[in-house]
């Protein structure tokens, strides 16, 4: 596998150090890299799932909104902010693969290096615990 | 290849008797291929002396900046070329959103900083923003791709006859990295891809095991750093470079002798000092 991108490797580092839960995305969609909080929340640890295609982390969290309906992987915000390249921001539920069923509110913007370089998306999530 | 060192100093200039051996000018080495080509890596104060030792019937030159930093571009209009008619010079610098790199490069030549502007010198400049492609200089191919330094700054890999030079003069592959250099990190380490294999790297040793602790986030190597980068990437040959301004002749020995006892590189090590020659070959 080839080196990552600087900008993808400095936001690795960042998210390493953060408390916050964050997902990594390339520009293909798949999942490089999610940190220590994210895993408390996806039931789930990097180490052991690795580098994860899109098709697979758009469903195997079954992502559903409020009410209860299954959310199409385009309109996930990540998916969003990979396709059409500008930030998005949703409520909605998941399931963890450890099969706790959470609220997340969460935030994905585009990453755009220098010389206008689309390197993928990033992803900011937050757990909801009282409502 | 024959890799020159017209300057090996970082961060700032340091004439004086502690500083004759290694030389005291910043960063700027030239690179020669085997049909001549001749490319210049950035363009600290040692640009000056080699400016001096081009020949006037060379009628196109490559300056390939690592980045805008001014020990990187201190020495740019003390460039003799600049001031002859009919020399294409090529300058090729980090891209930016905001601003062209001419016009980065124009903060400094210009007044109040500078008394002579771009536009006042002779020579045919043209510029060049990277990183977006390989390029292909004469007999020289160039990759180019950004690393950890602050401010956009570009690593080169410059490749001829199947030999690599991977010129990385400003770098800090282990910033916020806590496995660095675990080989298994190898997709997540600054640099990497242009280092791989190298024939002869010249990297960022500016710092002691005991500086870098006060120094981290600078954006520079402690010398264990630079090996350890030259382990991963399994290089033949390390040219550590950017000595501090701070660290005399005499200590840079001391520094580098210890680095190879305690570490026994299985590859060679010849610290960069000025009017040092290297042929890369593969």
């Amino acid at each position: 596998m080839s080196q990552q991108e600087i900008e993808v490797i400095l936001s690795r580092h960042l998210a390493e150090y953060l408390a916050m839960p964050i997902f990594i995305v390339n520009p293909e969609g798949d999942l490089l890299f999610y940190n220590e909080p994210a895993e408390a929340i996806l039931g789930t640890r990097y180490n052991e799932t690795g580098i994860m295609p899109a098709s697979e982390w758009s469903t195997v969290f079954h992502p559903k909104d409020l009410g209860g309906n299954p959310i199409p992987p385009k309109d996930l915000p990540l998916m969003i902010a990979l396709t059409k390249r500008y930030p998005a921001h949703k409520n909605f539920l998941i399931r963890g693969l450890d099969g706790t069923m959470r609220e997340i509110e969460l935030t994905a913007f585009p990453l755009i290096g220098q010389a206008d370089r689309f390197l993928g998306a990033i992803a900011i999530f937050w757990e909801i615990t009282s409502k | 290849m024959k890799v020159t060192f017209w300057g090996t100093r970082g961060s700032l200039a340091s004439p004086g008797p502690d500083t004759v051996r290694y030389g005291g000018n910043t960063s700027c080495v030239s690179v020669v291929g085997s049909e001549g080509t001749v490319l210049i890596l950035d363009a600290g104060t040692g640009i000056r002396r080699l400016g001096l030792s081009i020949p006037s019937d060379v009628k196109q030159i490559h300056i390939l900046l690592t980045h805008l930093h001014m020990d990187h571009i201190q020495g740019f209009p003390f460039f003799a070329p600049l001031r002859r008619p009919g020399v294409e010079i090529h300058v090729w610098g980090p891209a930016s959103t905001t601003l062209h790199l001419s016009a980065r490069l124009q903060k400094y030549l210009s007044p109040p900083l500078f008394p002579v502007s771009v536009r006042e010198l002779t020579a045919n400049l043209r510029f060049h923003e990277l990183p977006a492609q390989t390029l292909e200089i004469g007999e020289i191919t160039v990759h180019a791709q950004m690393v950890v330094h602050p401010n956009p700054t570009i690593g080169y890999r410059i490749q001829c006859d199947n030999a690599a030079v991977a010129y990385l003069p400003d770098h800090e592959p282990a910033l916020g990295s806590p496995t660095f250099p675990l080989s298994r990190d190898k997709s997540w380490t600054s640099g990497f891809d242009l280092a791989e294999g190298a024939d002869l790297l010249i990297h960022d040793a500016q710092f002691t095991d005991q500086e870098y602790q006060t120094r981290m986030g600078f954006g520079h190597s402690s010398i264990r750093q630079a090996f350890q980068f030259a382990k991963l990437t399994g290089v033949k040959h390390l040219a550590p470079f950017h000595h501090d301004p701070a660290h005399s002749d005499d200590q840079l020995d001391r520094m580098f002798e210890e680095a190879i006892a305690e570490m026994q590189p299985s590859f060679s090590v010849t610290p960069s000092r000025e009017r040092l020659s290297l042929d890369a070959v593969c």
